[in-house]
């Protein structure tokens, strides 16, 4: 199965019923394959919508029916979704979206893979905030990250993205689907709380529309009630640190990563696409004195994890772009940080890698 | 009855001396509580502007969205959950400037939603620049030798664009108001209830109708009814300077989208 099709499968399987989506490439499929699937599930909608400014509008807007809804989307597509990004973090809406990584900037590369938009996730719409984003390697993954990203949405009521890329999401492999797959749904509203008033782990319960709270919901900055309130300085800095902190303060519990080799000198720190050459530099050619960190979860970015490697001298960093976590990596450590960067759509060859270790060898 | 419908918390409202949007709001929620909807069933959206913190100061579920998008909003609620009444108060720059997109294609979905536009010409939140409803001549911050651009005919665009049911009156006609709205609120498919009205501050001041009953005077005035205003047309009359038809334009049913299954 084509991983785009296994994040498709994975988001049914986790329950989402509403999709509202837009055609561009390298992400069609998945909402091909849900046009497919939706109209023949009892609740579920599938909506083709006239841009991708409204594809975000409109999950967010399923997602206050209680529905769990999904868009996915690639390159200039999720350029235009930043807007309603930042108004699902800032109203706590619970969704999920899946973003096919291609070359740009700007059209690019429709059909090469990259691994270029992972600062703008993290920080594209305007403003303080934090996210969560997960980036399968494999068709497996497309599945289980897709299934697992709800759950985080709902628990952390807040937008999860599935970043992975065209490498991946037109791969075929082998998918083993579940019988069922783990569902997390988010807090109720307590009866008597408001709506915006943070359990202790800094996330509300949630009431959706319907169930009789009468929440008003806004983009702008509210009180517990939910209610604009945007000249009081403290009111901003609490919301603000709020939304913040219940995703970072999370960052171990919500951490999903393979260690491999913690008594290795120089460390692959990898994520995506580039995990494959990855693994067949250490898993296979078990080139001496390597070993590799892949992060399934890239963002909250647990920056500890990085400590798990006491012998470590180097940590390379392979990505499909100029150097992203890079940066992440480097700001964590004191050793050296070798970004090994590759752009055009080509995944890294293991040669490349290799070479990356000697210059670490030579380096250190 | 109607008064059940405000959330008396959020009073007073922000709304200027003299605005026309508190006349409005008043009329929907009249038409609304008429309908017997059951208010945990019902659903008011907006996006940005004057018009849009509306919802806010009403007492049901409420989404107030991003500048332009409400009605993307709107769809995916209604879609999701087709149980639901939901009704979108926009503006003139909201509807027909940064939404006008998702505003056709509402239309040619004949998405069952109630889309109440406040057209006062300007943009009022931001202090008064131009919009696209804004009247060849008139004077905005943006405008400031007078509009050149011509405007927007709301009621031509979403006749054309496949609505379901639209509607013009103007904050002056308050008994036809909220007998469009009703209506609205029970054509299955798109409605469109474009009502034009003043804003003293920023429209008004700038345009000499100052004092707000001047623009309600110049409103009362120049509204012509749809019937006699196609009677005139089809005898070749001149239509008198800055008049426009009000009245119901189409009520109609066509293939709708998001509403409840039969079964």
């Amino acid at each position: 199965m084509q991983g785009n099709i296994a994040s498709a499968e994975g988001a049914l399987a986790a329950g989402c019923t509403f999709f509202g989506g837009y055609p561009i490439t390298p992400s069609t499929e998945v909402a091909e394959h849900m046009a497919a699937r939706m109209p023949k599930i009892k609740g579920s909608c599938f909506i083709q919508m006239e841009d991708e400014i409204a594809s975000m509008a409109a999950i967010i807007g399923a997602a206050w029916t209680g529905a769990r809804s999904m868009t996915a989307t690639s390159g200039p597509g999720f350029s235009l979704m930043m807007e309603n990004i930042g108004y699902a973090v800032m109203t706590e809406t619970p969704c999920v979206l899946v973003n096919i990584q291609r070359g740009g900037p700007s059209t690019g590369q429709p059909t090469m893979g990259a691994q270029g938009d992972m600062m703008q996730v993290r920080f594209g719409s305007h403003g303080d905030y934090s996210i969560i984003a997960l980036c399968p390697s494999s068709v497996q993954e497309c599945f289980d990250l897709t299934a697992k990203a709800f759950n985080l949405a709902d628990r952390f009521r807040t937008p999860v993205f599935l970043m992975a890329d065209e490498v991946i999401g037109h791969m075929r492999e082998k998918l083993e689907i579940p019988d069922s797959v783990e569902i997390v749904r988010p807090k109720t509203l307590p009866e008597g709380m408001l709506p915006f008033t943070p359990g202790p782990d800094g996330v509300p319960g949630f009431a959706p529309f319907g169930t009789g709270r009468y929440t008003h919901v806004t983009g702008l900055t509210h009180d517990e009630r939910g209610y604009p309130d945007t000249t009081n300085p403290a009111r901003h800095d609490a919301l603000v640190r709020r939304l913040v902190s219940k995703i970072e303060d999370a960052r171990h519990e919500i951490a999903d990563y393979t260690i491999v080799n913690e008594d290795a000198e120089y460390v692959f720190v990898c994520y995506g696409a580039p995990v494959r050459t990855v693994k067949e530099v250490v898993d296979k050619r078990k080139v001496p004195k390597t070993g590799y960190l892949q992060l399934r979860i890239v963002w909250p970015f647990p920056e500890e994890l990085l400590k798990r490697f006491p012998k470590c001298r180097a940590f390379i960093v392979p990505e499909m772009n100029l150097g992203m976590i890079v940066r992440e990596v480097g700001r964590h450590v004191k050793i050296p940080v070798i970004p090994v960067s590759r752009i055009g759509g080509e995944l890294h060859t293991p040669e490349d890698l290799i070479e990356a270790v000697k210059i670490a060898e030579s380096t250190t | 009855m109607r008064d059940e419908w405000f959330r008396a918390d959020r009073l007073p409202h922000i709304y200027c001396a003299g605005c026309g949007n508190g006349t409005i709001v008043n009329c929907v929620l009249e038409a609304v509580s008429m309908t017997g909807w059951d208010r945990k069933n019902t659903v008011f959206l907006s996006g940005i502007g004057c018009s849009s913190r509306a919802p806010g100061y009403i007492l049901t579920d409420s989404l107030h969205t991003t500048h332009g998008r409400a009605i993307a909003f709107a769809t995916g609620v209604k879609m999701a959950d087709p149980s639901l009444h939901v009704v979108v108060f926009t503006g003139d720059g909201d509807l027909a400037a940064i939404g006008g997109n998702h505003f056709i294609h509402a239309c040619r979905r004949n998405i069952d939603l109630t889309v109440v536009c406040m057209n006062n010409h300007i943009y009022g939140m931001t202090g008064g620049q131009g919009s696209p409803t804004t009247p060849l001549g008139k004077t905005s911050t943006t405008t400031p030798y007078g509009a050149s651009e011509t405007p927007f005919d709301l009621v031509d665009l979403a006749v054309a664009a496949g609505a379901n049911y639209v509607a013009r009156w103007t904050s002056f006609h308050v008994k036809q108001l909220t007998e469009a709205v009703l209506n609205g609120l029970n054509t299955p498919g798109f409605s469109l209830i474009e009502v034009r009205c003043q804003c003293p501050t920023s429209y008004g001041r700038r345009n000499k109708y100052r004092e707000p009953v001047d623009y309600i005077t110049h409103l009362k005035a120049h509204a012509i009814l749809k019937d006699k205003w196609e009677s005139m047309e089809k005898s070749g009359q001149d239509m008198p300077a800055d008049s426009f038809p009000v009245g119901e334009f189409v009520r109609r049913a066509r293939p709708v989208m998001g509403v409840p299954d039969e079964a």
